[in-house]
């Protein structure tokens, strides 16, 4: 199938693409265009107007400091990836961007339009909401931050307005002496994880991320839990749904293993 | 009412080619029907197969989930555009056909840009990075142990 019909835009300023966004309240984003137009061509989205933001000056860039990683929105996951300074600065970053799809997908997917995409099945978001991070959104009355705690509110949905746009991402540095660790389990590699988790290990405290097991991005608290304990502490604050991808009681075998193996990869008990 | 087109100028193999398409028109569609190079395959049209993969500014992208009109400056390079000038095949060309690499050739003209752009950034992968370097693509025919192969023969003729 293909798209229906749209007017399309493509800015060379900031203010242009804000003023084409709230000319139309039917208007959407175009980044990537790696998760939105796969929805237009099976129709389950058509939009009136696409603003096309790749014509946008300065939203390229991978900016690291001793706090953190800010990625702009048209940077590529392919560059966030091959970021040896990001990797260095927040090397949860590299862990997890090595399993967002394939390469080729990598090439043309934005990190940021990941993240707005609130998809809680990648990996983006749930990184985002473990390292405590936060977007920088314009809009037409001006620029805000959103922290990822208020970012996102259900399924595939987002606290952005329509009107806005977000400018970058930025993802706190780890902690001198923090740990992390990445897994998830897939039926290929680069699929859609059926379940991913990752671990924060940072001044006495463990905190763990899950991919594809709630609505949302979901963070738990599992510090003093003894190691034998983890997967069912997990499991006391989650639900995890079935679905055709992977049963309930599939996914709540997935959080205790994964759950096991990315703490104790963190905390170098292995 | 008739849809609006738009003007769009799209560099590919080294010719610059002068369109009118609505703003709609997949980057695929543009190749196969406004440009006639149907060397671009379109499997699954949502970007999980990679029949449609060509090369932008050298980098692979799914062809299928781009827009013509966003392609506007990039210069795109499709399986047309990767043996010489007088019909040489490629070395990665040359590896499919010496290896056996395919069978109904479907998904080939995906796996060949890939593999292009793959071993230009990596010209001596080792067999782990030779299947991860295709690990995007679906072949339906070949089980992929020819294809892996034809990655490493490239190689060895010097991607
Ligand atoms: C075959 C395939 C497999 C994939 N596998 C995975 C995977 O395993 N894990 C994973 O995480 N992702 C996966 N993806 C999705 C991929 O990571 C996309 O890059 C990402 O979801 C969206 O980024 P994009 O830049 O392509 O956004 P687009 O598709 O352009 O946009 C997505 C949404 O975000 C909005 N948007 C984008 N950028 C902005 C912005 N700056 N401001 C405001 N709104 C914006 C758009 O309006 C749209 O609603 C896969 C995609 C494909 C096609
Ligand atoms: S047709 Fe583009 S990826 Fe399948
Ligand atoms: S050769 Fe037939 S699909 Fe690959």
């Amino acid at each position: 199938m293909k798209p229906a019909p749209f007017d399309y835009v493509r800015p060379g300023s900031l203010e242009d693409a804000l003023a084409a966004l709230s000319g139309d309240p039917g208007a959407k984003v175009l980044a990537g265009g790696q998760s939105l137009v796969p929805l237009l061509s099976m129709r389950l989205a058509a939009p009136s107007r696409l603003v096309d933001i790749n014509g946008l000056p300065g939203l390229d860039e991978v900016t690291v400091s001793p706090g953190g990683v800010r990625v702009g929105a048209l940077a590529r996951h392919a560059d966030v990836l091959t970021h040896e300074e990001a990797a260095r600065v927040q090397p949860l970053l590299r862990l997890a961007l090595s399993h967002v799809a394939h390469a080729t997908i990598r090439n043309r997917g934005t990190t940021v339009g990941s993240i707005v995409h609130a998809d809680s099945a990648a990996e983006l978001p749930m990184v985002l909401t473990l390292l405590g991070g936060s977007v920088e959104v314009v809009g037409p009355s001006g620029t805000r931050t959103i922290p990822a705690s208020e970012l996102y509110v259900g399924p595939l949905e987002s606290s952005l307005a329509h009107d806005e746009i977000a400018t970058s991402a930025s993802f706190p540095a780890l902690a001198p002496g923090g740990r992390v660790a990445f897994a998830e389990i897939a039926r290929r590699h680069g699929d859609y994880a059926l379940v991913g988790a990752a671990a924060l290990v940072e001044g006495g405290t463990v905190k763990v991320g899950y991919v594809s097991v709630s609505d949302v991005p979901v963070v738990v608290d599992l510090s003093g839990v003894p190691v034998k304990d983890l997967g069912e502490a997990a499991l006391a604050r989650l639900e995890p749904a079935g679905d055709i991808h992977a049963t309930a009681a599939y996914r709540a075998q997935l959080v205790r293993v994964l759950t096991e193996r990315v703490v104790r990869e963190a905390t170098g008990d292995e | 009412m008739s849809e609006p087109l738009l003007e769009v100028q799209l560099s590919v193999n080294g010719v610059v080619h002068d369109l009118r398409v609505p703003a709609r028109r997949l980057l695929s569609d543009a190749l196969r029907h406004d440009l006639g190079l149907t060397g671009t395959h379109v499997g699954c049209e949502h970007g999980v197969c990679g029949a449609c993969t060509v090369l932008a500014d050298g980098r692979p992208v799914r062809a299928c989930l781009m827009f013509a009109v966003s392609a506007v400056g990039l210069n795109l390079t499709t399986v047309e555009g990767l043996a010489g000038a007088d019909g040489t095949l490629s070395n990665v060309q040359q590896a499919f056909a010496e290896c056996h690499g395919l069978q109904c050739g479907f998904c080939t003209p995906g796996f060949l840009t890939t593999i292009t752009a793959g071993l230009r950034d990596n010209p001596q992968p080792t067999h782990e990075q030779a299947r991860d370097m295709i690990a995007g693509n679906l072949c339906r025919c070949t089980g992929y142990q020819n294809i892996v192969k034809a990655v490493e023969r490239a190689a060895e003729l010097g991607a």
